[in-house]
């Protein structure tokens, strides 16, 4: 017997903490880490009721999240590496062409 | 208390440890290391929970893969280190926002699950596997189909492109690309 408060409660500290590197971070690798612990924080929730309700639908949806997120931080890797080979820098206050 | 409880407190203390870390950490390759922390807590957590493949999964893929993944990006990304270069001037900002965030949402689990408690049910690979691949079997091919897109896209984004070189030789693109060449 576990308390189910306790996987929620990490999910919720992961994911703050996910918040705060998003907003508070510059290197575009730490910014996408950061999601990478979003996504995670959301996967310990889909375990968490999935086991809870006894319906494994949220293990299954957890394991397409993992997938997903596999492919994105792939991209993300890719975008970021071209960004530095043209402009040296892989900070994302300076990538601002697309602001207003 | 149950043993399971007592284990959980550990995992959500270290993850939390590892998570915070992460996010304040000066030193890049450091915040990586505590990403492979954070994610072994997470994946420590679904074992808790009974979700064994899950758990595994966790541990190929993020682990496995996607940490080696990012270290490799740090090593062909030339990131400084301090904290000036790493955080930006939102820090107090984004501070408030992930705590108020966190305040938020323990309050709501507090209030909805606060002494809910449940005998973890063991989930067998077998359930899941023949979960998988009888309801799931679309979503399960688009996810494939997914993956090559994105591996495709990822090599053709950053491959260098040796035709463009050859013809802006002489002229380079901008400044940075001038100096370095």
């Amino acid at each position: 017997m576990i308390h189910l408060a306790y996987p929620l409660l990490l999910s919720a500290m992961l994911f703050s903490a996910g918040v705060y590197g998003v907003l508070a971070r510059r290197n575009a690798i730490l910014v996408l880490m950061s999601i990478e612990l979003m996504l995670n924080a959301v996967n310990v929730n889909l375990v968490a009721f999935s086991q809870y309700l006894h319906q494994l639908t949220g293990q299954i949806f957890a394991l397409f999240v993992i997938t997903v997120a596999a492919a994105e931080i792939g991209i993300g890797l890719a975008i970021v590496i071209l960004i530095y080979r043209n402009r040296e820098s892989v900070d994302v206050d300076k990538i601002d062409l697309l602001k207003w | 208390m149950s043993a399971g409880d007592i284990a959980f407190v550990i995992v959500l203390a270290v993850g939390t440890f590892a998570a915070i870390r992460l996010v304040t950490s000066r030193n890049v390759v450091r915040a990586a290391l505590y990403l492979v922390v954070t994610l072994a807590t997470v994946a420590a957590s679904y074992i808790l929970l009974g979700a064994e493949f899950v758990g595994w999964v966790q541990v190929l893929i993020y682990v496995g893969a996607i940490v080696v993944l990012v270290l490799f990006g740090l090593m062909l990304t030339r990131a400084p280190i301090g904290r000036d270069t790493l955080d930006n001037q939102q820090r107090g900002v984004a501070a408030a926002v992930a705590v108020v965030v966190l305040a938020g949402l323990a309050y709501l689990v507090l209030d909805a699950f606060g002494g809910v408690r449940f005998a973890v049910p063991a989930t067998k690979v077998s359930e899941v596997g023949a979960s998988l691949f009888s309801g799931y079997v679309l979503p399960f091919e688009v996810v494939s189909v997914l993956l090559l897109a994105a591996l495709i896209g990822a090599v053709v984004i950053a491959r260098k492109d040796e035709r463009d070189d050859a013809a802006t030789q002489g002229e380079p693109r901008g400044a940075a690309r001038g100096a370095r060449t």
